[in-house]
């Protein structure tokens, strides 16, 4: 095994003597692709700031491999109506060289947005440019805060297998928050169900038949997910075309019944 | 040495030249008052430069460096207030905007023997520029200046996102330290030219002007200043020829000039 690139144990935050995140224990190494779901106010925002920086544990321990450069796609970019902004100086304030930066932007497929105003985008290519923000870094870890917000239906399913093959191609670990259950278990490989505490986790598979999940979620959602499995043995592009399912599922321990 | 001599002997000159400078830093940070809606803030340290005046007399130092120090500690006390949450920060920034005005007020009344022009502070005065306050101006401004330069990318960084900011090793907090005593810099210098009423009128009017025309920062900021350079010439030569006040002829210039623009602006949409 590599060496982890975050670990936390017994990680707590408590606000006002609350706690937050409670007692959460993560190791997060190279090629691990970890969501983090659970209830509104559950923490999840809470425990990737941790890990990210910039919200202090109250106790516990958070180790960091040395020189880790972590990109981080943020939830939203909410943009001061008076600040001009292009996608080309956005990206030139990572610090990084013009190269970098229209490379990444290839890869998140929003080149030819390079001299549009950043306030002029949609939800979604907002969501890419945050995305190809963070991979101009080169990071060893990524984080993202529900990175298909704002996306249609057929993107959310395009952008998790973006995040999924930059993981292959970075050899990089991620962390994600996601409300998209049925995505989420398809392109996860290890899941993380959080209600302040970690309630249950393990992998996709399994989660959805663990009784903490069904009570964290209902019964409703559990069974949908199992159901949604059997089923899934396809996928869409961006222009919701089917793809092959055999590059899809690549790295993907799905049982397919 | 002739020319030189007789532009600064004449003092419609000085306060000409005084004023462009005052423009010249208060184009860049305008846009980061305007980006980072601080426009109330600015009004707070402002008025507190009138306590800043009282306390130089009160304890015989420079005005211009008694009112640095009282806007970097109110700056200070306000960042620590707001840390707390008990009161909202506009309320907060009210409280302390006119309590430091009407301290500042009181105080120079308990001084019988301290002259001072109460209205050329508040509202600016042509005559009161002095050699000296243009040595403080062109000092305070090649300081700022440079520390904008070289603080740009971090500023405007955390200003567009500062958890995005943070994550990528930007020191957040220093920067709006550095941010805060450029601009109790900025108002100990433009107090002269426009008053503390109306600094921030200055800041903020000529940066929304650019707004209109501008497609990234550096171009807003860069506009900024011609704006705020035609606002000073054009209200100091008003308040010349017509004997109108320094600071509200700059003013209602620098808001001439933003109707025009947003009117032109429009105009050439259709």
């Amino acid at each position: 095994m590599t060496e982890p690139l975050v670990r936390l144990e017994q990680v707590t935050v408590a606000f006002d003597d609350r706690p937050v995140v409670d007692r959460v224990n993560l190791t997060v190494s190279r090629g691990d692709i970890v969501t983090i779901i659970g209830p509104n106010g559950a923490g999840k925002t809470t425990l990737i700031k941790t890990v990210l920086g910039i919200q202090r544990a109250t106790s516990g321990r958070l180790s960091v491999a040395p020189g880790l450069v972590i990109g981080y796609v943020p939830q939203h970019l909410t943009l001061e109506p008076t600040l001009p902004l292009s996608v080309r100086r956005f990206m030139l304030l990572s610090g990084r060289a013009l190269s970098d930066c229209k490379a990444a932007l290839e890869r998140t497929g929003v080149a030819h947005l390079l001299d549009a105003s950043v306030h002029h985008l949609s939800g979604g290519e907002k969501q890419r440019l945050l995305l190809a923000r963070a991979l101009a870094r080169k990071p060893d870890l990524l984080v993202l805060d529900e990175p298909a917000q704002g996306v249609d239906i057929n993107g959310q399913a395009t952008l998790y297998d973006l995040i999924r093959q930059l993981r292959d191609e970075l050899n990089c670990g991620i962390i994600m928050i996601s409300h998209d259950l049925h995505l989420v278990m398809a392109a996860t490989d290890r899941v993380i169900c959080l209600n302040q505490h970690v309630c249950c986790s393990g992998y996709p598979e399994d989660i959805s038949r663990d009784p903490a999940f069904v009570e964290t979620f209902g019964h409703q959602v559990a069974e949908s997910l199992a159901v949604y499995h059997h089923h899934h043995n396809h996928r869409h592009n961006l222009h919701g075309d089917v793809v092959s399912s055999a590059d899809a599922h690549e790295g993907c321990s799905h049982d397919h019944h | 040495m002739t020319i030189i001599d007789a532009v600064l002997g004449d003092f419609f000159w000085r306060a000409l030249l005084g004023g462009l400078g005052v423009a010249l830093v208060a184009g860049p940070l305008g846009c980061f008052v305007v980006w980072r809606r601080m426009a109330y803030f600015g009004d707070t340290l402002a008025h507190s430069a009138l306590l800043g005046i009282a306390l130089s007399f009160l304890i015989s130092v420079p005005l211009n460096l008694g009112v640095v120090i009282t806007c970097v500690l109110i700056a200070l006390a306000l960042v620590l207030l707001s840390r707390t949450r008990t009161l909202a920060t506009d309320t907060l920034l009210g409280i302390l905007a006119h309590s430091a005005l009407a301290i500042g007020l009181v105080a120079l009344s308990f001084m019988p023997d301290v002259r001072v022009d109460l209205t050329g502070l508040l509202f600016g005065d042509l005559l009161a520029m002095t050699r000296q306050d243009l040595v403080w101006i062109y000092g305070g401004a090649a300081f700022v200046l440079t520390l904008l330069a070289l603080l740009w990318r971090g500023l405007l960084m955390s200003t567009i996102h500062e958890e995005l900011a943070r994550v990528e090793g930007i020191p957040v907090e220093r920067l709006r330290l550095a941010l805060m005593l450029m601009f109790s810099l900025v108002i100990a210098v433009a107090m002269k030219i426009v008053g503390v009423l109306l600094i921030t009128a200055l800041l903020i009017i000529p940066a929304a002007t650019a707004r209109r025309l501008a497609h990234n920062p550096e171009h807003m900021t860069a506009l900024a200043v011609v704006f705020g350079v035609m606002a000073v010439s054009g209200g100091l030569t008003l308040s010349w020829y017509l004997d109108t006040p320094a600071g509200p002829s700059v003013v209602v210039t620098a808001f001439l000039v933003f109707l025009m623009v947003y009117a032109g602006a429009r105009q050439s949409r259709h």
